[in-house]
Order: structure tokens, then sequence, then C-alpha cells
């Protein structure tokens, strides 16, 4: 196997601490690796080296077997890499849903009828055809993150780069969203804390912890006192209250 | 608002419209016609589904401006003197023009809120960029229409957040610096988020061309509306003669 993208010993400081202190990173062809870690650990800033928004002060990013340091260099990769952001605010800057959608497929060298058709057809797949015509920032916060997904899935990437793909989703929107990730054949790196997600994309983990990536596993305990989880009451669940007031 | 009979019309016609009726409104000369101007362009507001009391409101701010010409204008063009204030004298032309500028501006006024201030701003951004507007001009006002409103939202509820901490205002030491807090920090946040966006179109290979969607056809609405609009015009240069 190949790697497609691939950090070896990167340092790299935010605010006066090393951020990343030699992180080594194989995300081979294919596979969806997650990618976790405490809050403030470097996930997003791992994910933004990998396109080439930070530059490390030491080791290399090398992205489809060639070594990348400068802006042209990354140009190139984020022909073939998509970065969904935490916040799609930042990623949907156009008037309308079909014109943010058709802006990639225009800068890789579309005509813009073209590059209508491609935002048309990528909309249409997603199912979101129906948003196709509404202002960007009209549409609500699940809507947003649906839109900024087919914004990248429309330049056809090889590689999605994933920050919290499913954080601040209502239960209809995250299902959605995962249902669209599961059925993509890109290659993934996914930074989440929604471990369900993980569990159910992911084909391998790894942690990072101190600046470095060790690999973690993901797997569920078979449970001897249930999860606390709340939900409403349909007529699976109303007997368990039954039962509990007949107890009392 | 109640219906709004120029629904139909298209982005582009309301435009092009606007600026041909202000074109037409501004060649017209004295008091009547403007008088005139005034009457059909509150009607054509009303069409657009404006109640008068919101026309009123909106027009406070116009009128506003346009009373500092009445304190200028008639002490300072020559003509016959009606009034005397001190060592200033005001003249019957000069209060002819000032009430015909009024007239003219307000009519002006009244077309811009019938015709453009009823239709979502982005739609107008994109009728500049279809109509071959400089395409700079165009990404700053759709910007600027994009991001100004996040930023209003931001403001709006790091001022609800205080609100909710019990923050009054006020004038005190603690209140101005507050508020210090608050501009400083939407400003921080406004650049930080411009940053992020220039980064998320760099990632998508941004080299300065921006898609504009394929426009609307322009329906049978369009045409009567631009015809009526082009017989109004004449009408007005005609008057003139």
């Amino acid at each position: 196997m190949s790697a497609v993208l691939a950090l070896d010993g990167v340092v790299l400081a935010r605010g006066g601490s090393r951020v990343l202190d030699g992180a080594d990173l194989r995300l081979e062809r294919g596979e969806r690796l997650a990618l976790v870690g405490a809050n403030g650990a470097g996930k997003t800033t791992l994910l933004r080296a990998l396109v080439g928004l930070e530059k490390p002060t030491a080791g290399r990013v090398v992205a489809f077997g060639r070594p990348c340091a400068d802006e042209p260099d990354f140009r190139t990769v984020r022909r073939r890499v998509g970065l969904l952001f935490q916040d799609p605010d930042d990623q949907l800057f156009c008037p309308t849903v079909q014109e943010d959608v058709a802006f990639g497929p225009l800068n890789l060298g579309e005509t813009p009828k073209a590059a209508f058709a491609t935002a048309r057809a990528t909309l249409d797949r997603l199912g979101l055809d129906h948003l196709a015509e509404r202002i960007t920032h009209r549409l609500s916060g699940g809507e947003k993150r649906l839109v900024a997904l087919a914004g990248l899935l429309a330049m056809a990437p090889e590689v999605l780069l994933l920050d919290e793909p499913t954080n601040a989703l209502d239960d209809a929107n995250r299902a959605r969203m995962l249902d669209l990730l599961a059925g993509l054949d890109a290659t993934m790196l996914i930074v989440s804390h929604d471990r369900p997600a993980l569990e159910r994309l992911a084909t391998r983990a790894v942690v990072l912890q101190g600046g470095r990536l060790e690999p973690a596993i993901i797997h569920r305990h078979p449970c001897p006192t249930p999860a606390l989880h709340i939900h409403g009451l349909d007529d699976d669940h109303r007997h368990e209250l039954e039962t509990a007031a007949r107890r009392a | 608002m109640s219906r709004d009979l120029l629904a139909p019309l298209d982005p582009r016609t309301r435009l092009l419209g606007a600026l041909a009726l202000i074109l037409a409104v501004l060649s017209l000369d004295g008091p009547a016609a403007g008088l005139l101007a005034v009457a059909a362009a509150f009607g054509l507001a009303l069409a657009a589904g404006w109640r008068p009391a919101g026309l009123a409101r909106r027009l406070v701010h116009v009128e506003g401006i346009m009373a500092a010409l009445f304190l200028v204008l008639p002490f300072t063009t020559p003509g016959t003197t009606v009034l005397h204030l001190g060592p200033l004298t005001a003249t019957s032309d000069g209060l002819l023009l000032a009430l015909g500028l009024m007239l003219r501006v307000t009519a002006s006024a009244l077309i811009v809120l019938a015709l453009l201030a009823t239709v979502e701003p982005i739609r107008l951004g994109q009728a500049l960029a279809r109509l071959r507007t400089p395409v700079r001009l165009v990404q700053l006002l759709l910007l600027v229409l994009r991001y100004g409103a996040l930023l209003r939202a931001e403001l709006r509820r790091m001022r609800e957040a205080a609100r909710a901490r019990g923050f009054r205002g006020g004038l005190s030491i603690h209140a101005l610096r507050s508020f210090g807090w608050l501009a400083g920090m939407t400003l921080v946040r406004a650049l930080e988020r411009a940053e992020r966006v220039e980064e998320g179109m760099r990632l998508r290979l941004w080299q300065g061309a921006l898609p504009v969607a394929a426009p609307g056809r322009l329906g049978r609405a369009d045409a009567a509306f631009g015809t009526g609009v082009l017989a109004l015009a004449l009408l007005a240069v005609i008057g003139i003669r």
C-alpha cells in the first residue's frame, strides 16, 4: 500500500508551545482513519499542516509520494484533497448554494456552464437539490454543514479531511452526514469526539497526545451497567416507565 | 407589508428600472413636477406592498438631511428677498430650489424603497454581476452582505450573553470597559473569520473568479414594467422642453 498523505517527524508550534512534536502519520489509500485526542491537542493543526495552511518548523509533509514545502506544491495537493472545516460559515461564502458548490469546479478549470452542471449533479447525488437556490447564510446549521461537504465533493477529491463532521448536528442531520460519508469511496482522515460515528466509519484509529500520534483502537465494552441515554417516549420505552411505576 | 404587486419583477429589471426612473425624476424641473413625481413614486411603493407608516419611518432619515438644504439654500441663492434674519436674507428662488430638490430626492428614495428595498440584497448583488458591473465591486458587496449578517449575529449573541449575566450598560467605568471589550472582540472575531474564509477559498483553489448562477428568464411582467418605465421617462424628458 502507498500512503496518500504522510507526516514525517513534523514539529509545529502555535502560541509558543509545540502542538506537533515529531508527529508521524501515514494515511493509506482507501482507509478511513480516525484521529482522536483531547481539546487543544492539535488535531485541527495537523489537518491544516496536511494541506499547507500551517508550515512545520521541522519534518516533512508528503502528499501522493511527493514532499511538499511551499504554496505551489500544496496547490496541486488541494486539487485532490478536500478539508471540511469545523465551522461551515467559514466555507460557504457565495450568495447561493449552487454558486458555492460550483466554486470549486470553476477553479478546477471547468467552464461556468459545466461547473454549474457539476454542482447540480453533486447536490442531486447528496439529496440536497432542493437547497440549490437557497441563500447560504439563511440555511440551518445542519444544512450548512451538508452543503459545505457538497462543495468539497463537487471537486471529486481522492482524500477527505473532516474536522468534526458531526459536531453540533441534530440526530437527523447527523444520521444523514454519516450515511453520506459511509457511501463515499474517498480516503478519509476524520477528527471527531463522536465515538459512535467513528465506530461506524473508521477502519483504523490514532490518538494525538503530547504532539505525537500513537495507534489506538475503537471498541465497545459489553456493558454490565447500561449506558445512560435519553430519548422520547415511544411504545418500546413506555413499558419501562410502567414497570418502574409498578415497582415504586 | 401587504401584497407586493411587483414581486414577479426580476432584480435586473428592478435595478435598471430604478436607475431610469431616478434619472427621469432628477431631470424634472420645478415643485409641481416634483410633487407629481412624489405622488407617482408613492403609488409605486404602495404597489410594492409598503404601508404608509413604514414608508414614513424610513423617509424621516432622508428628510432630516433635506432639512439642511432649507437652512442653507434660501440664504445663499440670489433672487427676490422674502425674509430678513439679521444680516441674512432669504430669497424665494432659494426656497423654491430647496423645495424642488427635496421633492425629487423624496421621489427617488420612494423609488428605491419600492423597487430595491423589497428584494433580498444578495439577489441585487447577483443582478449587478449579471449586468456586468465590475467583478471586484460585486464581490465586495456580496461578501459584505454575507459576513455582515454573520458579524451582526455574533455581536448580538455576545450582547445577549452579557445581558444574561446581568449587564445593563449605562455610563459607568465598568460598562464602558465592557463595551470596549465587546467592540474589540467583534473586531478580533471578524479578522479571524476573514482569515478562515480566505483559507477556505485557497483550499478550493480560488484564482479570482466567482461563479454567478445563470440568470432566470425575464418574463412578461418585466417587459410590461420596462415599457412603462421607458414611457414615463420619455414623458418626463419631453415635459422639460
